[in-house]
């Protein structure tokens, strides 16, 4: 299936990575696909190359994904990568989606995994929405 | 899987090389961006073991242009091509648009050419896609070793051999010498483009 965003779409997906990092205190949020493509993006990711991160996030997941499945588990829905300065956070939308966040020690692990939660449900519907709409015009 | 960004007016799709181990898939990438400037090209990423096998992939953005006020982005991959690889081999190969597959020329890799190719036509179909119907291009590698005394394979044997019954663009390459390299790439890029364009447009009507 490939993936076609309008103008709204993209508002409503940019609206809500906006608000995840006001509301968490973090800098930076990605929404990219399982594939490796960067869909959206929020805050300042000008110094930082978001093309090839996305590209080893799909892959760090996708390979995540075989741990899990070693433990008996179908998939893990969230990942975290402590650094020094830089932490990362990922989490599963639906099957095909991750959205990436990084936050540094202005903020908090506990506040940004609150905050995504929520996130991560609103950009589900939107989604969800998108896949129907193009089920329906398929049909 | 391609995204196409009707806001930004821009499409993405994902190109993968294929191919048995040590055929020359990472040099492919590394010859491209070697060649290419910085404005087209992104950073290239290797995760590769220290004897410079692909542990992972490499992985090489580029934009190639604008078509109808769209600008078209491609990322490409290769995969590990030896055989118990096969776990990374399907992960890169998810949301795929098209596919190179780069076999190698030497006669001693005749049968793991084949079999790679029997791989490939597997996994694509785990995937729901037909290895006749997805944009494909072969690249018959390692043609620099012609007349040297490693035995090589005719272009008329890895023909019969891999592309009997695909009859897709075949291109001899010598991707250390970049013979045939971006011959392979505007081909692929041409037809995943035109696949991409052509659902683009059905979803436009």
């Amino acid at each position: 299936m490939d993936v076609v965003l309008n103008d709204q779409d993209l508002i409503r997906i940019e609206r809500c990575l906006n608000r995840m990092l006001a509301t968490s205190g973090a800098h930076c949020a990605l929404l990219i696909d399982r594939s490796g493509q960067l869909i959206a993006s929020s805050g300042d990711p000008s110094t930082l190359d978001v093309v090839a991160l996305s590209a080893l996030t799909a892959a760090n997941f996708g390979a995540t994904a075989e741990i899990a499945r070693l433990l008996g588990e179908e998939e893990f829905s969230l990942l975290f990568h402590k650094g020094k300065n830089e932490n990362v956070h990922f989490s599963k939308i639906g099957d095909e989606f991750i959205m990436v966040v990084l936050f540094d020690d202005r903020t908090t692990l506990g506040l940004v995994r609150l905050r995504t939660e929520k996130v991560v449900k609103e950009l589900q519907e939107i989604f969800e929405g998108i896949g129907a709409e193009a089920k329906s015009e398929r049909e | 899987m391609a995204f196409i960004n009707f806001s930004a007016g821009e499409i993405q799709c994902k190109i993968v090389y294929y191919g048995p181990g040590l055929g020359g898939k990472t040099t492919n990438l590394k010859y491209i961006y070697d060649r290419t400037s910085e404005k087209v090209r992104g950073q290239m990423i290797s995760i590769d073991t220290k004897g410079d096998r692909t542990l992972f992939f490499d992985f090489l953005p580029l934009d190639l242009g604008t078509i109808r006020d769209f600008k078209i982005r491609v990322q490409l991959y290769t995969v590990p091509g030896q055989v118990h690889y096969e776990a990374t081999r399907k992960l890169v190969l998810r949301g795929v648009d098209g596919v190179v597959f780069v076999a190698d020329s030497m006669r001693i890799q005749r049968e793991k050419n084949v079999e790679s190719l029997q791989n490939l036509e597997e996994n694509l179909r785990e995937k729901g896609l037909d290895i006749r119907t997805i944009p494909l291009v072969l690249q018959y590698n390692k043609r620099d070793l012609e007349g040297t005394n490693i035995p090589i394979l005719s272009i008329e044997e890895m023909e019969r051999d891999l592309n009997s019954f695909l009859k897709v663009p075949a291109f001899p390459a010598s991707a250390l010498k970049g013979e045939g390299v971006f011959e392979t790439l505007r081909e692929i890029s041409k037809r995943v483009v035109k696949d991409v364009a052509r659902k683009v447009l059905i979803k436009m009507r």
